[in-house]
């Protein structure tokens, strides 16, 4: 029970919005109110956000970099590479075990690669930034090559290296031609390109596909074979996932990242289908194994038991099998009751309360799913660092335009392989199945069409606008980062973190539907909340007593 | 094992740090100025920076902590981040209103060596700054020292505003390093038992421990307040703690308002308790009360009670400078042998300070300055331990290689009671031992078999 009284149905969504721009200078409120969408949920789409765009300085964002969305993201849960960050020793520090990705030693047992407990760093001192940090580079390739014998070292840098000019991909190649058994190269992801982490996301992508995708042609055995992209492993979602494959028969080759080896991403082109998770930070590389390799890719969502049912329908679907699509209704109906009496539960609980979710630039979406399996409704939501496509669909990317702050991440170009690409299945066989409904391919409709009419879609939100959201809406929940996580809580209002799940999870598949009903369940429902005044804060009166004499 | 890849043969690294005992810069200069009453922290660089620094020390506190940045984009990051700075200004001012904006840089507008007092100053000529609102400064590049010498560098930065009037306060000016808001209010405490007025210079007390009351406050009630640090110009005297976090700020004020300046070791433990108590008790002109005699008997009284299980128990260290000097000094006064000792800190004075502390020990002792915990462990492996002292990441060695473990320094990521119980002074030195006895005798209670399973221990 919150102790604060709802006050949901008393601003419409336009004074809201007017609300949160109140405060602002005159050119700062240009600029954020076309970042702040009102939600019309037209069927022929939506209005158009601004998304992508650089931060407003001072404006207490909750944005990353692109080294955080580079290593710390997409390169960071691979348990067998050496990932040495070339920079003074923070940017090593604090993506150092922080995001929660759950790590399988694998079938080697205990004597498996797994560097996942290890920050590698070249320490960057005073003469490094003066004289440059080349040879400072080399040497520690060779240290760690020489300690670990690893099969693969993944090189990022960090903000002053793009600026001294150290030249990470040329001492990584010659490493890696010296080592002759260790593959090497580097990440441009200097902290101030792009906007955000998703340059990150974006310059990861290319240099995977680049340097470790396809590299292995030794055949991978298994039926229905298909890679996971854009699936991290928080808190174990990506073994959750795993398991109901596995029970289902499906084959994942790779998952990008969450719990991957070198090898995952270096047989992924094997795979007869890409199943996409996170839009936002994988589908360069869906896109480029399209062209390359002729495997199709569809958006998947394994957050919400419906979703995952919903999910694995398509993947059963596109492999026209069957064997599979029996094999996968029998495992949502085996799945299905625990997660039903579940609901049944802590629906009477949880039924018509609010939520409001800003994360990075996907769970704000996937999350809605198990929201309204619990009856609750999201009257606000927004990315860090999504794009209009993630907002809107990607039919709007043809409108998009790069701007001058984007510009300079690198567009690779992609041909289809002269051997080994190989359509999956004939244009005709594809179009027959998006006629019948079953799959879309290449397609992604973005967060907008699944939110309500009325609500506010926010790109960006800031600290500002997160205390006057909460203000104004009081919502139930609120659902952000660690960042976020305790100024709400001082408003009396319980934060999920959606990040790092406040060390919980999994929250993906069925038992993950079922350990978020729980969660929710607790927090909109906790004592806590009832505690913040003191009994003669709730009674202030002054009344008198008697004094015994 | 977690660690697994860590060999126990140690090979010469010249280049690769493994695990380090050290974060950047900037992280300590956030920290000090969030001890600043009013004060919004801003960090002078990409925005990568500004989000691990305040949910590094958020996941530390379990509090909002709030900073602003100049977000960088490559553009600024070739021609120069003033425009970001003077916009950020301007917007920091209109949005959050602080009474104070503490700018720190990052390696970024280092290494493209942004001039911040003189953007500062065409700040104030444009009036980007309001009337009776302040900006201070401080050049923390990560890629020298570590995030100790960014704490330091900020609370020197802070005796900019020292204005003397001529008239002395009557006060001592507390600089206590960088210790938890529980520590900074144990120290409060003593000074008032003493009877001596302090101004404590940073001092987060009030503003990282904050109640949950159902009202955010980005500007809590706590910090020292900028009366305060303009008044430290007329104190009597100066006590710092701690030679890395403390010791310049403290010089910084003797040698421009001639307010004489004692540098101490952080009061942690017996001896550095006592050194601390009478400097104070010097410096005021005071006595020491009762009070903090029976808290000193206290200490010295659970010492005796519990020597035998302390006596000569091996003890590896990570952690900063002046925590861990107060640390092995304590130690090594209980009759414990601290064996092995990293601080990620660059200081060649370090290495010196703990020989002499551990000199007579009747081990050999490995310490090192700019080590990391990879070292540590592999030390740890040659010469095992009966107890690890570090910040949270220690607990993958402790777990490897099944060693009790303290949590102790910063950061503390796993654990709760580290932001409200206070490690410094007499009464934080029962709270230490407590601690280490409990991990000792849970690990007796573990091993003993059956038949040497006790009740009073």
């Amino acid at each position: 029970m919150t102790a604060v009284k709802s006050r949901k149905a008393q601003l419409g969504p336009a004074e809201v919005k007017a609300e949160l721009l109140a405060k602002y200078p005159p050119k700062v409120a240009r600029k954020r109110s076309k970042q702040i969408m009102i939600n019309e949920a037209l069927e022929n789409g939506t209005p158009e956000i601004t998304a992508n765009v650089r931060t407003i300085p001072g404006i207490i964002t909750m944005r990353g970099c692109t080294y955080a969305g580079c290593k710390g993201v997409i390169m960071g849960p691979t348990r067998d590479i050496v990932n040495l960050v070339h920079g003074p020793i923070g940017c090593s520090f604090y993506a150092w075990l922080t995001r929660r990705n759950q790590t399988d030693p694998g079938p080697e047992g205990p004597d498996g690669e797994n560097f996942m407990t290890y920050a590698f760093s070249t320490d960057m001192q005073e003469q490094d930034i003066i004289f440059g940090g080349e040879k400072k580079l080399a040497a520690a390739i060779q240290e760690a090559y020489d300690l670990f014998h690893p099969k693969s070292i993944a090189v990022f840098a960090t903000c002053p290296v793009g600026l001294i000019g150290d030249d990470i991909h040329t001492v990584s190649r010659q490493m890696k031609e010296k080592l002759g058994d260790c593959n090497v190269y580097a990440f441009s992801c200097e902290g101030y390109k792009g906007v955000s982490q998703s340059a990150g996301h974006h310059i990861a992508n290319n240099q995977v596909f680049k340097h470790i995708v396809g590299v292995d042609d030794r055949p991978v055995e298994g039926k229905y074979k298909i890679s996971l992209l854009g699936e991290y492993n928080i808190g174990g979602d990506g073994f959750e996932i795993d398991r109901i494959f596995k029970k289902c028969g499906i084959t994942n080759i790779a998952t990008f990242s969450g719990n991957s080896t070198y090898k995952q991403f270096a047989t992924a082109h094997q795979a007869d289908l890409n199943a996409v998770m996170c839009h936002r930070s994988i589908n360069y590389v869906a896109d480029m194994m399209e062209t390359k390799f002729g495997i199709p890719w569809i958006k998947v969502n394994f957050i919400g038991a419906k979703a995952t049912a919903k999910s694995l329908r398509k993947i059963a679907a596109y492999f026209e099998d069957k064997e599979l699509i029996d094999r996968v209704e029998a495992v949502i109906a085996e799945e299905m009751p625990e997660v039903e009496a579940a609901v049944a539960e802590i629906l009477p609980r949880t039924e018509g309360k609010t939520a409001m979710m800003f994360v990075g630039g996907s769970r704000a979406h996937h999350y809605n799913e198990l929201f309204k399996e619990m009856g609750m409704k999201t009257i606000s939501a927004g990315y860090e660092f999504g794009h209009r496509d993630d907002y809107e669909g990607r039919r709007v990317i043809p409108t998009i335009e790069v701007d001058a702050d984007s510009r300079n991440i690198e567009e690779i170009e992609v041909e289809a392989d002269a051997t080994r690409f190989k359509p999956r299945k004939t244009a005709e066989a594809m179009q027959a199945l998006e006629a019948a409904g079953a799959v879309k391919f290449k397609d992604y409709e973005g967060l907008a069409p699944d939110m309500e009419a009325g609500t506010l879609i926010i790109d960006d939100l800031n600290q500002h606008e997160a205390e006057t959201l909460v203000k104004l809406l009081k919502p139930d929940i609120f659902c952000a980062g660690i960042k976020e996580k305790f100024s709400i809580q001082k408003l009396g209002i319980p934060m999920k973190q959606l990040h790092s799940y406040d060390s919980g999870g999994p929250y993906a598949g069925f038992q993950g539907a079922v350990n978020f009903y729980k969660e929710i369940d607790r927090l909109v429902n906790s004592k806590v909340w009832s505690y913040m005044k003191a009994p003669w804060q709730e009674n202030p009166q002054l009344s008198g007593a008697y004094v015994w004499e | 094992m977690l660690l697994r890849h860590t060999p126990k043969e140690i090979t010469e690294r010249s280049a690769l740090t493994i695990n380090p005992a050290k974060t950047c810069q900037p992280i300590g200069a956030m920290y000090a100025a969030l001890g600043i009453h009013g004060c919004l922290p801003h960090s002078h660089g990409s925005q990568g920076c500004c989000a691990y620094h305040r949910s590094a020390l958020t996941r530390h506190y379990k509090e909002p902590v709030s900073a602003a940045t100049s977000s960088f984009t490559e553009g600024s990051s070739v021609f120069g981040g003033q425009a970001n700075l003077m916009q950020a200004f301007s917007n920091i001012f209109t949005v959050y209103n602080p009474e104070i904006i503490a700018v720190h840089t990052t390696c970024l507008s280092e290494t493209i060596g942004d001039d911040l007092p003189q953007i500062r100053k065409k700040a104030i000529a444009e009036g980007k700054i309001p009337e009776g609102k302040y900006v201070i400064s401080a050049s923390t590049p990560s890629y020298a020292g570590s995030h100790v010498t960014g704490f330091s560098n900020m609370v020197k930065a802070m005796t900019e505003l020292a204005e003397p009037t001529g008239k002395k306060n009557g006060k001592v000016n507390l600089i206590p390093g960088w210790v938890e808001p529980c520590d900074m209010e144990e120290l409060k405490r003593l000074s008032k038992l003493m009877g001596v007025g302090t101004i404590m210079f940073p001092d987060t007390s009030g503003v990282l421990n904050t109640p949950l009351t159902g009202e955010y406050k980005m500007f809590p009630d706590g910090g020292v307040t900028i009366a305060e640090l303009k008044s430290t110009a007329d104190s009597i005297g100066t006590i710092a703690l701690g030679e890395w976090c403390s010791g310049d700020a403290a010089r910084e004020l003797d040698s421009k308002h001639k307010v004489p300046c004692k540098v101490l070791d952080m009061p942690f433990g017996l001896k550095a308790t006592d050194r601390f108590v009478d400097a104070l008790h010097k410096m005021a002109g005071v006595n020491v009360p009762e009070e903090i005699m029976v808290e000193r008997g206290q200490l010295v009284d659970l010492i005796s009670d519990m020597h035998q299980y302390f006596y000569h128990k091996k003890v590896a260290l990570a952690g900063d400078p002046d925590q861990l000097i107060a640390m092995t000094e304590f130690l090594v006064s209980i009759d414990m042998c601290p064996v092995h000792i990293v601080t990620g800190t660059p200081g060649k004075k370090f290495e010196k300070r703990i020989k002499e502390l551990t000199a007579g020990m009747p081990y050999q002792v490995n310490v090192r300055a700019k080590g990391d915990f990879f070292l540590l462990h592999q030390w740890m492996k040659n010469e095992p331990v009966d107890l690890l002292i570090s910040n949270t990441y220690g607990k993958y060695i402790a777990r490897d290689e099944d060693v009790p473990f303290l949590r102790w320094g910063f950061p503390i990521l796993d654990r709760q009671g580290h932001q409200y119980f206070p490690t410094v002074g007499y009464k934080g030195g029962l709270r230490l031992l407590e601690k280490i006895l409990t991990l000792l005798l849970d690990r007796k209670d573990r091993d003993d078999t059956e038949m040497k399973f006790e009740l009073v221990l």
